[in-house]
């Protein structure tokens, strides 16, 4: 489903500031594979992300998307096959825009955009019907400005939004990071119940451990710009968060500060 | 102020409601300072004041609404092509039309004495009325349709581009022509507002430009005081009434003999001090606040 080969990204090539954010990396992942990313700060997760979104272009390397070469396609162009949510909920959505209007325009993913009212009755049902589940009242507050939301609404909407359509590819940088713990629960709840209903292939960067291990089918771990190590699928759900630490540790044979790493359990 | 004057003045406002309409589109929408405005509003006076002159007046009106957006596409372009950033895009592309709106009239000023106005084609049925009952319906019309607009879904994805342009792009549209609608359609208003001068001042002028962004600002501002901020329908009505009341406020100051010269300074005046409210205000609670925690120590 996501062939990433040779994947490399320099920043600031040719200047005392050049750093390698990613080097050779390669990855795969089948169709509906779940893969929870650790590694700490400057490991080249977001980086990664960027490149696979088209933010960013890469210096070589290849990536290939349900066979299609998405490697120099325009974000905008690629963003029909992807979702993807931040760390910070103000990213995801529309802040002046309203609920409802902000769904119509993810409604609206990979379709050509008419002058037809952006929004029709069904729309409005469909939206509503797909928000109730959420538990947060939200079906009733679909004309509410979406500025006016909590972080975690938010964050619940933009995940809506990101699956509305299912995308071929979920890319989720750190998306409960920003919120508090009870609300971080419920979003992740709603990712896994989600992701699972529509089968879809997904990447997670996560800095809880724990979390990490708990969700999903396969979990890497990335260092200074490659692909460190990845668990042993079968036996990843029963290691604990200090064996993964160890078990980086031996791999990459050198003591890492511990908040370089990772934090949390 | 005699009922006469305050027709006119009425008159005039709707008239450059077109253009603080156009402004509201691309200083609050698409999120862009578009200085174009001072070269567009001149660019659609010229193109449909040599039409008028030529006896088309109302594909005059109909010119200069395409010139508008094609002014508008061309800063649209120095920006999102070229790199060039949103305040100097407008600038060049103002200062480039000044010698296209020259090209275009041929001479510094264009009258149109003598020739038939839209105004003057309607005379006959409203008489005396022939200048409000047109403008106002014009308004009317174009503000229903930029209204109904964006609400459709290309609308939204240009509303959307002034607020979250990453977003935007992450939804598979692209931001590049999105604003680059949202701009043709404000100049292309802007223009029209021009076009409208044109016809009811009887001449068309090289300089007639100047200021304009301001003018059109202090519109959106005054209209947004009185009506508050909220959805779209709410801000071009501001925007209308902005303008409205701008033009009479200026007809009062000047029966009470201001001299004309002095106009842009006033509206220059109005333009900052209303961007300096929210401002001050916030700074005069802090130091209340300052003096309460003084007083309680």
């Amino acid at each position: 489903m996501l062939e990433i080969t040779g994947l490399s990204k320099t920043f600031g090539a040719g200047t005392v500031n050049e750093r390698a954010a990613l080097k050779n990396f390669s990855l795969r992942l089948e169709k509906g594979d779940f893969v929870t990313i650790l590694g700490g700060n400057g490991a080249g997760k977001s980086t990664l992300f960027n490149l696979i979104a088209g933010s960013l272009l890469p210096d070589s390397g290849k990536i290939l998307l349900d066979g299609r070469d998405i490697t120099y396609l325009p974000e905008y162009r690629r963003a029909s096959d992807i979702g993807r949510l931040f760390q910070d909920p103000l990213k995801g959505t529309s802040p002046s825009l309203t609920v409802e209007e902000n769904l119509a325009l993810a409604y609206g993913r990979g379709t050509r955009r008419g002058l037809l009212p952006a929004i029709t009755k069904k729309d409005r049902a469909y939206f509503a019907g797909m928000l109730q589940p959420l538990g947060l009242g939200l079906e009733n507050r679909m004309k509410t400005r979406m500025g006016l939301l909590s972080g975690g609404q938010r964050q619940a909407v933009t995940l809506m939004m990101a699956t509305l359509v299912t995308p071929k590819l979920l890319l989720l940088d750190e998306h409960t990071a920003a919120l508090d713990p009870t609300t971080a629960q419920k979003v992740l709840e709603l990712t896994e119940k989600t992701v699972q209903r529509d089968r879809i292939t997904t990447l997670m960067v996560t800095h809880n451990i724990a979390s990490a291990l708990k969700l999903g089918n396969r979990t890497i771990m990335m260092d200074n710009g490659a692909l460190a190590l990845e668990l042993d699928p079968a036996k990843r759900a029963e290691l604990t968060v200090s064996e993964v630490l160890a078990l980086f540790w031996e791999r990459e044979g050198k003591e890492l500060d511990n908040d370089r790493i990772l934090l949390a359990k | 102020m005699s009922l006469f004057a305050l027709q006119g003045a009425v008159e005039l406002g709707l008239a450059y409601s077109l253009l603080a309409i156009g402004l509201y589109i691309s200083y609050r929408i698409v999120n862009v300072a578009d200085l174009t405005v001072d070269g567009s509003f001149t660019l659609g006076a010229a193109a449909c004041a040599v039409l008028a002159a030529g006896g088309h007046p109302l594909l005059g009106l109909a010119a200069a609404l395409l010139c508008g957006a094609l002014a508008g596409m061309v800063t649209a372009f120095l920006q999102t092509k070229m790199g060039i950033p949103s305040i100097l895009a407008g600038i060049l592309v103002m200062i480039g039309l000044y010698s296209v709106n020259l090209r275009v009239m041929g001479k510094p000023n264009v009258p149109l004495i003598g020739s038939e106005t839209v105004f003057s084609l309607l005379s006959p049925v409203f008489a005396g009325g022939a200048k409000l009952i047109f403008t106002a319906a014009l308004v009317a019309a174009i503000g229903f349709s930029v209204t109904a607009f964006f609400k459709t879904a290309i609308g939204l994805t240009i509303r959307a581009t002034g607020d979250n342009e990453e977003m935007v792009r992450s939804s598979s549209i692209n931001s590049d022509f999105t604003k680059m609608l949202g701009l043709s359609a404000a100049n292309a208003l802007v223009a029209l507002s021009g076009a409208v001068i044109a016809e009811m001042q009887m001449f068309a002028d090289a300089n007639m430009g100047t200021g304009m962004v301001v003018i059109g600002l202090a519109s959106i501002i005054i209209g947004e005081t009185l009506l508050r901020r909220g959805g779209m329908a709410r801000g071009i009505l501001a925007a209308v009434a902005g303008s409205v009341l701008y033009r009479i406020i200026i007809a009062q100051v000047l029966e009470m003999g201001m001299p004309q010269s002095d106009l842009k300074l006033l509206s220059a005046l109005i333009v900052a001090l209303a961007i300096f409210l929210p401002t001050l205000s916030g700074r005069l609670r802090q130091q209340r606040r300052k003096r309460e925690e003084k007083s309680h120590a």
